[in-house]
């Protein structure tokens, strides 16, 4: 019988091939319903009243104004916050459920809410802020190798907290209904969503029935109901009617995601020929109120024999920390890269060869180097690189190019998932798993079309139910290992059932069969054979279901999945010496990823890791006023994202076939977007000759580093 | 509420609070109103409460009872359930909301459907179905260019009027082109192929 291994390349009809994202038609056309989407017969409209101050006592709540006026139907304020002090500005404090959402904007203006105020730190970029214990690691002796090396160089480098800016913001819409619970929330976590969000309205988890079709972003910020969620119940219990609260843009820049900070004194030695001896790292930065988790440093090169790194977090009154895309591994990557291609220009060394001969302290060496390489190859390395400064200037316009390398995890999360095959032929997946825009849904259809030898149109494939089995939320690049598995395991279960229903009228045993391009037939004798619609008419009244399980331990064991990627990219830019204006020329992706289940969604993630790249290197901030402690830019303006003529030109290169194929399957989320930052950071420096060191590298970070280096103000 | 002042009224928004005298001061009649062209030009006061509006969108007329205030994506999100346009930036940033007026892309957060009445109105649901795409819908799939897909929709209208004006276009064109609409996840090297590419097909769009 056919095992559920994955096929080897040459039996492969759909896995690894580029295929078109089976939801493309709903996604380009409108017709895909979002969270943001869903319209409830005679559903309202919910605003959220949230704290202008970063950090003050709310001593009272007024709803009543808001009460009164005509169209609102209930109102919410936080008891438990009457007498306590919120802790950052945008916190919430009341809501308004309204008829319409023009009177429930109107209603939220008229709650008065007194404050008292405190004294609020919003700044993150000073180390001696640090009220907590820090944290402290070491391994080797870093002050006996400082000594003993033949440089040492000593940088500062940082980046500031970035939010999420998911598109469709977070909320969602709620309706309590003869004591059950609906929610369309924008989730990456519809299995697991709903834990613990009936305490609120006292409605048990099986009564409560969650739902996302598509989500317009989560970014790693989207797993829990949140405070909203809560809200959204209790207004929805309140009136008996449907309620929609999607943040409005500007709370949902401030509170619903924020990646931490990080800032860094470096301290590195190395020998002449480059390999580095020792690292010592002092990093602090702010995940918010919350606490903080320092960046690995040395990032990727991590059998450096003598490194220590010191974490201090600060505490400040802005919106709580969430997990975006590879959590801490951008900072450390950033930190980590830039302070060694400083190293190498120290040495007058040429960074590709300093970067290749230091990948013996990384984990995989022969992969990164074969990468570097490839990535080396496909920007045009030889004929572009120079030491750093070096190149020739067109005009005021200097041109440099720079790497990076990243590593990720990955595996894959549990998951369980169904397969049905009908006696009509039509087959069906269902599964509690989530589309996040990477292709979930694809991936399912190529892995069970694959499995039955039919095509991807042929599969029907349901996601986004709490009802359906339980599949995990979709973080650290883990969905693609999980789901793949599943639906693999109970695709071949259920063709298994099916061949042993067909092997009689063959007349060969079930185990010398195979469905292949919409047949079943016998292995060695081809033409014995029978087309799939036949041969699932022969079920009679009842198809066949089974469920498949992703135990990702065991998984790994039996090579479905995999963990542990590297990647490299490089950047080429230009630096407008005059303006301080960087563009990116182009960006090369080099990313071992194992197995590729959907090849064309897998690039699209890429090329959408590069971009987000770009973003957080040359725009991306939330910037607070230390005065008012508000967030200056909370909207789309000034909180900037690249455009479509920010990009330059992009270029993805997957490690597939020999050697990496047999790994098994590997998510893909995180791992491209680890290295953009530093890799464009790096060909800014060695363009203009002069490190630029904190992101974004915008033009008023650029010009006072480029007059410093010529001496002050010119 | 950041004068120094600590009584908050609540909310944030600037805009909410410019399109509240917008209204609220015609109503009243104490300030020099800002009103819509439109309405201005016929002399007549609409509103504050619901008044009847007639929206011509994508060929069909549609009569709605509605604020004056009500923004034309609110409108067609909200009371016709034409979910396509987004609501994202809500400030004509980022261009999730656009949709055709009279042919042209704008951006329906910032135009009042009172603003629209009397013009044609195309949203994405007026340029293809799941079963019968248009040239620009058919190639964003071609090229991928989409991710969580919550920004396609705007650009598809954007670049469907792009297209209509700019045959055989260059990826450089393209470029500069789409400046008016942001994606997050990252879709527009997909999007510079598959416009270039649509902006060839055979008896247009």
């Amino acid at each position: 019988m056919p095992t559920a291994n994955w096929p080897p390349a040459e039996k492969r009809s759909l896995i690894g091939k580029r295929i078109d994202r089976i939801d493309g038609p709903l996604k380009t056309t409108g017709t895909a319903k979002y969270s943001f989407d869903v319209n409830r017969p005679n559903m309202l409209w919910a605003k959220l009243v949230v704290s202008p101050f970063a950090k003050a006592e709310v001593v009272s709540i007024d709803l009543e104004p808001a009460n009164s006026l005509r169209g609102v139907k209930a109102t919410w304020k936080d008891d438990a916050l009457l007498g306590k002090e919120v802790q950052y500005a945008g916190q919430i404090v009341a809501a308004v459920a309204a008829e319409t959402e023009e009177i429930a904007n109107e209603a939220i203006h008229r709650i008065k809410v007194e404050y008292k105020l405190s004294e609020h730190q919003v700044i993150d970029t000073n180390p001696e802020l640090s009220k907590d214990k820090p944290s402290d690691r070491e391994t080797g002796k870093v002050d006996e190798a400082f000594p003993q090396a033949d440089v040492v160089v000593n940088g500062q480098y940082g980046l500031p907290v970035i939010a999420h800016c998911c598109l469709e913001s977070h909320g969602q819409v709620t309706e309590v209904r003869d004591g059950e619970l609906y929610v369309w929330p924008s989730t990456q976590n519809v299995s697991k969503y709903s834990d613990r969000l009936g305490e609120s309205v006292d409605i048990p988890q099986n009564k409560i029935h969650v739902e996302c079709q598509h989500m317009g972003g989560g970014f790693g910020s989207k797993f829990n109901f949140d405070k909203w969620g809560t809200i959204g119940a209790l207004l929805s219990k309140q009136t008996g009617r449907p309620v929609k609260l999607l943040l409005d843009r500007d709370i949902e820049l401030m509170i619903a995601g924020n990646r931490p900070s990080a800032y860094a004194k470096m301290k590195v030695g190395a020998k002449k020929d480059g390999t580095v001896t020792a690292v010592q790292a002092e990093v602090w930065g702010t995940g918010g109120t919350q606490g903080y988790n320092a960046p690995p440093i040395p990032y990727v090169f991590t059998k450096i024999p003598n490194t220590s790194l010191t974490g201090k977090g600060i505490r400040t009154n802005r919106g709580g920390q969430r997990a975006w895309r590879a959590p801490n591994h951008p900072q450390g990557c950033y930190i980590t890269m830039s302070a060694f291609s400083d190293v190498a220009a120290a040495l007058k060394m040429d960074e590709l060869e300093f970067f290749l001969h230091n990948a013996q302290f990384t984990d995989r060496p022969e992969v990164y180097r074969e990468e570097l390489k490839i990535a080396a190859d496909l920007i045009g390395y030889k004929q572009k690189a120079h030491l750093r400064g070096e190149g020739k200037a067109d005009g005021p316009i200097k041109r440099g190019i720079g790497m990076s390398m990243h590593t990720w995890g990955g595996r894959g999360h549990p998951s369980e998932c169904d397969v049905t095959i009908n006696p009509d032929g039509s087959v069906e997946t269902k599964i509690g798993t989530q589309d996040l825009g990477v292709g979930t849904r694809t991936a399912l259809a190529i892995v069970i079309g694959e499995t039955l030898g039919l095509p991807v149109e042929a599969i029907q494939v349901n996601i986004g139910k709490s009802e359906y089995p339980t599949s995990g939320g979709s973080g650290g690049s883990t969905t693609i290992g999980g789901i793949s598995t599943s639906s693999r395991l109970a695709a071949t279960d259920a063709l298994n059932a099916l061949l042993e229903v067909v092997s009689k009228k063959l007349n060969v045993e079930p185990d010398k069969l195979e469905a292949s391009g919409g047949v079943i037939r016998e292995i060695d004798k081809p033409d014995n054979k029978i087309a799939w619609k036949e041969a699932c008419a022969m079920l009679g009244p009842n198809p066949i279901t089974k469920r498949g399980q992703c135990v990702p331990g065991k998984a790994v064991t039996e090579h479905f999945i995999d963990a542990n990627v590297g990647g490299v990219q490089m950047a080429d830019v230009s630096v407008d010496t005059e303006t301080g204006i960087v563009t990116v020329n182009e960006m090369v992706a080099v990313q071992d990823i194992g197995l590729v289940i959907s090849l064309k969604t897998a690039e699209s993630q890429v090329y959408g890791a590069l971009i987000m790249g770009i973003t957080y290197a040359l725009f991306e901030e939330c910037v607070y006023d230390a005065k008012t402690g508000r967030m200056l830019n909370p909207d789309m303006e000034f909180y900037r994202l690249a455009g479509i003529k920010d990009i330059g030109q992009l270029k993805v290169h997957l490690m597939t076939g020999k050697g990496y194929d047999e790994r098994g399957v590997i998510g893909l989320g995180e791992p491209p977007v680890i290295s953009p930052g530093a890799a464009i950071a790096n060909a800014v420096a060695n363009a203009c000759g002069v490190r630029v060191p904190y992101l974004p590298l915008t033009p008023d970070r650029v010009i006072p580093v480029l007059l410093q280096q010529k001496g002050g103000i010119v | 509420m950041s004068n120094g002042s600590n009584v908050s009224d609540g909310g944030l928004s600037r805009r909410g609070f410019l399109k509240g005298i917008g209204v609220g001061s015609v109503a009243g009649g104490l300030l020099s109103p800002v009103l819509p062209t439109s309405a201005a030009e016929n002399g007549t006061f609409r509103g504050p409460g619901e008044i009847p509006v007639s929206l011509k969108i994508n060929g069909q007329t549609k009569k709605l009872n509605l604020e004056p205030r009500v923004t034309l994506l609110d409108a067609l999100r909200n009371r016709l359930d034409l979910t396509g346009a987004k609501k994202v930036c809500d400030r004509a940033t980022c261009g999730a909301c656009t949709v055709l007026v009279d042919g042209k892309p704008v951006y329906s957060c910032t135009l009042l459907a009172i603003e629209a009445e009397d013009r044609e109105i195309t949203t994405v649901e007026g340029l293809g179905t799941p079963d019968k795409l248009n040239a620009v819908q058919q190639a964003f799939i071609k090229h991928d260019a989409q991710q969580c897909g919550f920004c396609t929709p705007g650009f598809i209208v954007a670049s469907t009027a792009f297209v209509r004006n700019n045959p055989n276009a260059s990826v450089e064109q393209v470029r500069n082109g789409l400046g008016g609409n942001l994606c997050r996840c990252g879709t527009y090297a997909g999007m510079l192929l598959a416009v270039a590419d649509a902006s060839k097909a055979k008896g247009g769009v």
